[in-house]
């Protein structure tokens, strides 16, 4: 009997798991979170133990990706690197989210000349070529994971802003917002009480999304030298010394950009899965 | 309408600027401790550093609008607008043409997409487009490198120019300045190559899911017609718009390649003022390169009103 039982988020967790490449996605990223925290446990090597006697070893049994040009090995490098990207992640997307959302909730629900303000600086926000501006805002700060994480956010809210508008214009005329304010409920209770909730669907996906961006971002600045700063590992800085040492060490640049790609595709697949497993009608 | 626009431009730049803790002068002169009294007295006023944020704002903005930018802080302290003017136009070519391959070879894989709908083809076309992208354009373009470069010796993967190559022929030079710049035109293409392949995917379906579609079809025209002359049409107009947003981030991307292959374009320019914490030309290039973008939106809204039949005739 329990199985005739059907709810909305049942239904879409069962559209979800039929959707194979989503699903691999999602272990893909469960599996990357579970083995960055037990990093200690999957590798007998430190991240940042310097061995002069085995520099730049190519991949073997004792160091499957081979080790870098201070002798560190790079399966070692890359798994506690994923900690670097997952926080960059997330961190970042939930500074978008929360402040698109924040953003989209008043435009949309105030209009006028509220909604004029904020949506020009939305606008103008969008002129920017995003890496600029944060290359340009680090440049100015002394360079931490928190800074970037905080940047990245502050750069990459305007989308999530936007679609939020959206759905609270297309809410805030219906019955329910009506009878929530004949009952007497305030502006704010009105907003996040009774709109936001219903507004958050389409916030996931792009979160998701975003994720995937936020991880390629981090990775290009630290590869740039201005991100994460060494010894801490994260897949943007080893690449760097891949490029310095391109001529004779290929592993040092192939296993951290396959680690992104992998996690990148992982979370763009999730992704796509909640948005077809949202909106049935909608496919490919 | 443009106005506020660039006001607001201008002001988040300055915003920028000025987030710092301290003072850009201090920064400046504890990254080089051998800075004399009369540098520190020149980036004084230039920031006016004595009179409170609005008026300094108001200084700045009054010489830019007299396209005075200031001075750079490098050592050869020349006008931040030369070295920009210097840099642009390398840098919007190599944009500009990776934008029509992008193009040219976006619309065909879409709409081939779309037509063969859920065949093995689109599937082949789905994994490359979710695999492009995924992938990190430095992290290809250094396995381009090491292939390209390294490995089979075909292509030059640094600068645009060989050694010695002043003294050779118009042609020498031009097919070693083509050679120079393969690879990261290909690399700034691929960039935005998957999204919008995918747009252009969606947008034909929607349009040939359409009435009118079915009514060519009924009347018998030929399928090519249909989606070359009836269909494609209507489904590029969304297309436009979409270039007009890839444009940040092809100018932005343009950082990482030029860093990348030592191309001396406004990318490296800009990242090399970052590293140096050249304040003028950092602000220069965040005024020119989000003026850039907005151009890049006009004429987008233009071509769409070109386009569009609709719009021309003033009804949308």
């Amino acid at each position: 009997m329990r199985d005739q039982v059907s709810s909305p988020y049942r239904e879409f967790w069962q559209r979800f798991a039929s959707n194979r490449f989503a699903t691999a996605g999602l272990v893909v990223i469960v599996a990357l979170f579970l083995l960055s925290m037990a990093a200690a446990l999957v590798t007998p090597y430190s991240p940042d133990t310097i061995d002069a006697w085995h520099v730049l070893l190519p991949p073997s049994a004792s160091h499957w990706f081979g080790t870098d040009e201070l002798g560190r090995d790079v399966f070692t490098r890359v798994v506690y690197g994923a900690r670097v990207s997952l926080k960059v992640g997330f961190v970042a997307v939930g500074i978008a989210v929360v402040v698109g959302t924040v953003i989209g909730l008043f435009a949309g629900f105030y209009g006028g000349w509220v909604d004029s303000v904020l949506m020009r600086v939305v606008d103008i926000m969008l002129c920017f070529p995003t890496f600029f501006l944060i290359l340009a805002v680090i440049a100015m700060l002394e360079p931490s994971i928190w800074y970037i994480m905080v940047i990245i956010g502050l750069t990459g809210w305007m989308g999530v802003a936007r679609l939020v508008r959206a759905e609270v214009l297309s809410l805030k005329s219906r019955d329910f917002i009506l009878a929530a304010r004949v009952l007497g409920a305030s502006d704010l209770r009105i907003i996040f009480r009774h709109i936001l909730p219903n507004a958050l669907s389409p916030v996931l996906v792009s979160a998701t999304l975003g994720v995937a961006g936020a991880i390629l971002t981090e990775s290009a600045l630290s590869f740039l030298g201005i991100g994460v700063q060494p010894p801490t590992p994260s897949w943007g800085n080893i690449l760097t010394s891949g490029k310095d040492y391109i001529e004779f060490a290929w592993w040092l640049s192939l296993f951290p950009g396959v680690a992104i790609l992998v996690t990148v595709l992982s979370y763009n697949l999730v992704g796509e899965g909640i948005r077809d497993a949202l909106d049935p009608r909608r496919q490919g | 309408m443009l106005v506020p626009l660039l006001l607001g431009i201008t002001l988040i730049t300055f915003t920028v600027i000025h987030l710092a803790p301290g003072e850009p002068v201090e920064m400046q002169t504890a990254m080089s401790p051998k800075a004399s009294a009369a540098s520190r007295a020149r980036l004084r006023e230039f920031y006016g550093l004595d009179k409170p944020l609005h008026v300094q704002y108001g200084m700045w903005l009054s010489n830019l609008s007299r396209l005075d930018f200031g001075r750079s802080f490098a050592p050869d302290n020349r006008p931040v607008l030369d070295k920009i003017k210097e840099r642009i136009p390398i840098t919007i070519s190599l944009n500009v043409i990776a934008l029509i391959l992008e193009f040219g070879l976006a619309l065909p894989i879409g709409i081939m997409a779309a037509v063969h709908r859920d065949t093995l083809l689109d599937r082949a076309i789905s994994v490359f487009v979710f695999v492009g992208f995924a992938v990190p354009t430095f992290w290809l373009a250094l396995l381009c490198m090491y292939l390209f470069g390294v490995k089979l010796g075909w292509l030059p993967i640094s600068g645009i120019h060989s050694l010695g190559s002043d003294q050779w022929s118009f042609w020498w030079r031009s097919l070693d300045l083509a050679r120079h710049l393969v690879l990261p035109i290909a690399i700034a293409t691929f960039g935005s190559l998957a999204g919008l392949s995918r747009y252009m995917r969606s947008t034909m379906i929607e349009v040939l899911s359409q009435d009118y579609i079915t009514t060519a079809r009924a009347k018998g025209v030929r399928e090519r017609v249909i989606i070359y002359r009836h269909a494609l049409k209507n489904a590029l107009l969304p297309v436009i718009t979409l270039l007009g947003f890839s444009l940040p981030a092809l100018i932005g991307g343009s950082v990482i390649f030029e860093t990348i292959f030592s191309i001396p374009g406004m990318g490296q320019l800009f990242y090399q003022g970052v590293m140096a914490r050249d304040y003028p030309l950092v602000m220069g290039i965040l005024v020119i390169g989000a003026c850039l973008t907005l151009i890049g939106n006009l004429l987008a809204d233009l071509c769409y009103a070109l386009a569009d039949p609709r719009i021309r005739h003033g009804r949308g």
